[in-house]
């Protein structure tokens, strides 16, 4: 390769300097968060705490654990259904396409791009008809119906990559739409699922605009709550840094261990279908 | 990393032209019967609703109390004449030109940065990939503080004489009057911008990186057979290739841009004099706060709309460009 | 085969549920533990009540209703989050749902009255009014907020004052300055502090009410408390001149003001008080607590109080009220908890605590700090004044209106647009 002799050193100057740049947000919320009280204060905020006092973590986890457990209950389900009709969905898109399938699924896709805030007021009103307004299952069956789009749209492209010959030959051995999709597709779609559930997973984690507007103080995931956390009282930073870390933790976690599968889905999702 | 399957579904979009001739089986019906409840629910929910939604937006429904009567375009004219949705737009039009801007910029810089082989490039990688997986409400939180007048970036740059303002900043730049308001470009709005930048950069930075992986050697190689610097081999070569990821990339940062809520509401709010206001936090306060129902209908059709110009084209012509 | 995958679906689909349904049955299994399924329905206390100090007196006022009445089941439903907003968002939707708590927190005057009086979602209080003697135990003018065509709507419990100048003690005594009795007073006071390089006013708007609170109190101040009200029934014309000069005052009291107050909220904007980096401020005597309990300052010695300019012997009335919803299923443990709520133990026990006043008029002084008695006093002989920014004055609606006009005016000073907008909105006001 032909370089000059300092390209090197600058690539690796650059790609450190981006690296601060990235890395500061969080060296803040960490030492922020591991100070005391009194060492909060404007002036000293770049500096790191003189002692570690995990009580902020104490206090956040304190106001924030039965949001935490709200969020869980209502991530699990909502990942692990949408994922399923998604691949359903992918599967009849891909694999048994009929006349204006393609069309049908455009019109799918749509559902993923639109503002949210523009079914809102609809669906709460719908929420509320039903008696699943401000209740977890509620906010469950919201994040099912509009991963529906995303979700699709991931397993179609992923189970186009499956030779279309292996679904023939299936269909010649006498094998059904049942049958091909439990012991031919299931089978193949372990990254697949991986990917959406890591997708949704993430999503759904982090989605306020539905939490906030259909959810109310104890029902509330855990992003409300981090919102609220400065309250009507005095704003602690130390503990909304340490809130804000609880509440990243799990989709850092997954993206730490699994980083790999969250990137996949990311490009699926944004790539044409 | 591994490169995605762009160009597989067409392959099978090829394929119906064969099957059509088959006859339609009773496995079909069980297919359609499987898609048949995400079709109705898609229906109801995002077309029923958005429907449904235009109809309030048409009602004079503005208090506590619902109220269907028709009342034309009464909220749509309101917003417009509106100072602050007035603003919004504004605020929204430079959010997304600058937010997209510095995203394409970044991205490939960064892309074409991890792509030179350097060591610890995943550790890199994961660096600049890793806000994505944070929420906007968490990403405000911590920026709102860097971007304090009075604290974060400006203990630093106070030195250098070059503390901002920030998000507090009423200025606006390059102002004319235009209706009720000075149109420009809002100071606050870069240091939501430069937040929404570092959260996002790395979706494109992955797109980019998908794209430069596709690209084979051979095309770099034969570049530097003909004599080709290094910044000839990508400004000339490489970056024409990755235009049509660049499509992609603007298609995605508009729709989040024109969207944008939970970033603005956690991080700054509207801001004095709506300088940092966009449709989304207006349409949730004058909504669920103000119980504006109708005009809050009016700005969420308005925004459905804004985003539609960018993505209808966009399905339309990618389901052209499969089959 | 075919058999074997829908059961497996179903079993997935089971344990989707199953999960998702955990939360709900979760609650209603530990209620179920606990016995007392006798009356079924909770008595549910909706607030917003969930700072320090506001927290415990609204669980001393649940403990003493427990102690009186052990067999209710009590949850304390507030929510947290944008000093009410949150809370009232949160009511709204539940209210229109028909799915009322059993017993709200509402601000007295409008917000009760234009608001869920006039949507027709409260029961009238006048029995109850009638059996516990109340009709001469709160003031007359207070009965009347929470009153529309002759009905009582809801029982006070608490009285914040609006109009409260605070002022740093040290500041004012190391500059030889006496605290301002009026308009004048004030902005000499502040030429001379801003001589000195302290920020004369502090001001804190990143939640656009609080300027606003400023403003209504400038109008306080230069309309007096007949004028004042008047513009909230449409009486009296925002284009009036005195509505032009009291704009006016409010302009030229921005230009004394912290640059920084659009990143500030209400705390943060006392606490450039409290250290000494403003000398006034202009806010509801809340701050008081937020001094006391949280800056750990005190009165009369760290900071003093007197009402805003031109305001003495005006009260803007902040009242914190409960009501009963029409459609609740336990109306009678309701007004049990409201006969509480409004008896004299019941507001001593909430308001201490609270850092607010009662608002019955016999409560018992010694329970007091040096404030609140003499606020108490003030309270009884003042002319009372309903606060717009606090949505006593107007409905909720013309007050967004108003913080969205405030907001564009302390950045862009124009007072014709401003008085302009005013008056729009105003049309919507009942003449």
């Amino acid at each position: 390769m032909a370089r000059s002799v300092w390209a090197r050193p600058f690539l690796y100057a650059l790609a450190i300097a981006m690296s601060v740049f990235f890395l500061m947000p969080v060296y803040v919320m960490v030492a922020t968060s591991l100070k005391p009280l009194d060492e909060v204060t404007l002036a000293d905020m770049w500096k790191l705490p003189s002692t570690i006092d995990w009580s902020s973590y104490a206090t956040a986890f304190d106001k924030l654990a039965p949001n935490f457990w709200n969020s869980i209950l209502l991530v699990v389900p909502a990942t692990l259904l949408s994922a399923l009709l998604g691949a359903l969905n992918g599967y009849v898109l891909s694999k048994w396409k009929f006349k204006g399938a393609d069309t049908l699924f455009t019109l799918i896709l749509f559902g993923m791009f639109i503002p949210y805030q523009s079914i809102l007021i609809p669906l709460i009103q719908f929420l509320r008809e039903i008696g699943l307004y401000n209740t977890i299952p509620g906010l469950v069956f919201v994040h099912v119906v509009y991963g529906i789009p995303i979700t699709t749209l991931m397993f179609r492209n992923f189970y186009a990559a499956i030779p279309d010959e292996m679904i023939e030959s299936a269909k010649i051995d006498g094998a059904g739409f049942v049958r091909i999709f439990r012991y031919i597709m299931l089978p193949l779609s372990i990254t697949g699922f991986v990917v959406v559930a890591i997708w949704q997973f993430t999503n759904i984690w982090n989605e306020f605009l539905f939490a906030v507007t259909i959810t109310t103080s104890d029902k509330q995931p855990i992003m409300v709550a981090l919102q609220n956390l400065s309250g009507s009282q005095i704003v602690q930073w130390n503990v909304q840094m340490a809130g804000a870390l609880l509440a990243a933790l799990p989709t850092l976690l997954v993206y730490i261990f699994l980083g790999k599968y969250f990137v996949r889905g990311l490009l699926a999702g944004s790539v044409k279908g | 990393m591994e490169t995605v399957n762009v160009t597989t579904t067409e392959k099978a979009t090829a394929v119906p032209a064969v099957r059509k001739k088959r006859k339609w089986t009773a496995d079909h019906w069980l297919a359609a019967a499987f898609l048949a409840p995400s079709v109705v629910l898609i229906f109801l929910f995002v077309y029923g609703f958005i429907g449904w939604t235009g109809y309030v937006s048409l009602s004079n429904w503005n208090s506590l109390v619902p109220d269907w009567s028709f009342a034309g375009l009464k909220n749509y004219l309101y917003l417009f004449h509106d100072f602050r949705f007035q603003a919004d737009l504004r605020n929204t039009l430079v959010f997304t030109v600058l937010f997209i801007a510095a995203v394409i910029v970044l991205g490939q810089l960064l892309a074409i940065l991890l792509d030179q082989k350097l060591r610890g490039e995943s550790l890199f990688r994961n660096i600049f990939f890793f806000p994505m997986a944070l929420s906007f409400v968490v990403t405000g939180v911590v920026w709102q503080w860097l971007f304090n007048p009075s604290t974060g970036v400006n203990l630093f740059l106070k030195p250098l004489g070059l503390d901002g303002k920030w998000y507090t900043d009423t200025n606006i730049l390059g102002g004319f009057h235009w209706g009720k308001i000075e149109f420009g470009v809002p100071v606050a709005i870069v240091a939501v911008v430069v937040a929404a930048v570092w959260q996002m950069t790395g979706f494109a930075v992955a797109m980019y990186l998908a794209g430069l992986r596709a690209i084979p050697d051979e095309v770099r190689e034969a570049a530097r057979m003909d004599g080709a610097t290094e910044f000839q081999l990508y400004w000339k070569i490489i970056l024409p290739l990755l235009r049509p990821i660049t499509v992609s990339v603007i298609i995605i940062m508009a729709h989040i841009s024109l969207k944008i809520f939970d970033l603005i509401y956690a991080m700054t709010g509207p801001g004095a004099n709506f300088v940092t206001d966009v449709p989304g936090v207006y349409m949730f306060e004058t909504t669920f706060r103000g119980n504006y129902y109708a005009n809050g209908a009016a700005i969420a059709i308005v925004m459905l709309l804004s985003v539609a110009i960018f993505i209808v084209p966009y399905l339309i012509s990618s389901r052209k460009g499969g089959s | 085969m075919r058999k074997k995958a829908s059961a497996w679906l179903a079993l997935a689909l089971g344990i989707g549920m199953a999960l998702s349904g955990c939360s709900s049955s979760n609650s209603s299994s530990d209620h179920a533990k606990q016995g007392s399924q006798k009356a079924g329905e909770k008595l549910e206390i909706f607030s917003w009540w969930t700072g320090a100090g506001e927290e415990d007196g609204l669980k001393a006022l649940i403990k003493l209703f427990q102690e009186k009445y052990p067999d209710i089941k009590v949850e304390n439903a507030a929510v947290a989050g944008g000093a009410g907003t949150n809370a009232k968002a949160v009511l709204a939707s539940r209210m229109q749902g028909n799915d009322p708590p059993s017993t709200f927190q509402v601000h007295g005057g409008a917000e009760l009255n234009e608001g869920w009086v006039a949507a027709g979602k409260m029961e009238p209080l006048n029995d109850l009014y009638e059996k516990e003697g109340w009709m001469d135990k709160f003031p007359k003018a207070l009965i009347d907020m929470v009153s529309k065509d002759g009905n009582i709507y809801s029982v006070p419990v608490n009285i914040h004052r609006g109009n409260v100048l605070w002022y740093n003690k040290k500041i004012f005594a190391d500059n030889g300055l006496q605290p301002p009795k009026t308009f004048d007073e004030f902005f000499q006071a502040a030429d001379k502090l801003k001589a000195k390089g302290i920020t004369p006013l502090a001001l804190g708007d990143k939640e656009p009410w609080a300027a606003t609170h400023l403003f209504e109190n400038v109008l306080l101040g230069t309309l007096g408390t007949e004028n004042y009200k008047k513009l909230w029934t449409g009486e009296l014309s925002f284009n009036d001149p005195q509505v032009k000069q009291a704009v006016e005052t409010f302009k030229k009291m921005l230009g004394y003001i912290n640059e920084d107050h659009s990143s500030r909220n209400w705390q943060d904007a006392a606490q450039l008080v409290a250290e000494g980096k403003a000398a006034m401020y202009v806010m509801g005597d809340w701050v008081k607590g937020y001094f006391v309990n949280d800056l750990k300052l005190k009165v009369n010695q760290d900071f003093g109080y007197v009402p805003v300019p031109n305001t003495e012997g005006k009260f803007m009335v902040i009242t914190d009220t409960f009501g009963l919803p029409k459609g609740v299923k336990n109306p009678d443990d309701v007004k049990k908890f409201l006969a509480v709520l409004g008896s004299v133990e019941g507001q001593d026990a909430f308001n201490p605590l609270k850092g607010s006043i009662p608002a019955r008029i016999d409560a018992d002084p010694s329970k007091y700090d040096e404030y609140g008695k003499q606020t108490m006093q003030d309270f009884k002989t003042a002319e009372l004044a309903p606060s717009l920014a606090h949505g006593s004055a107007a409905p909720e609606g013309f007050v967004t209106k108003v913080n969205q006009a405030v907001n564009i005016f302390v950045t862009q000073k124009d007072v014709k647009t401003f008085i302009d907008t005013l008056a729009s909105a105003a049309a919507e006001l009942k003449k």
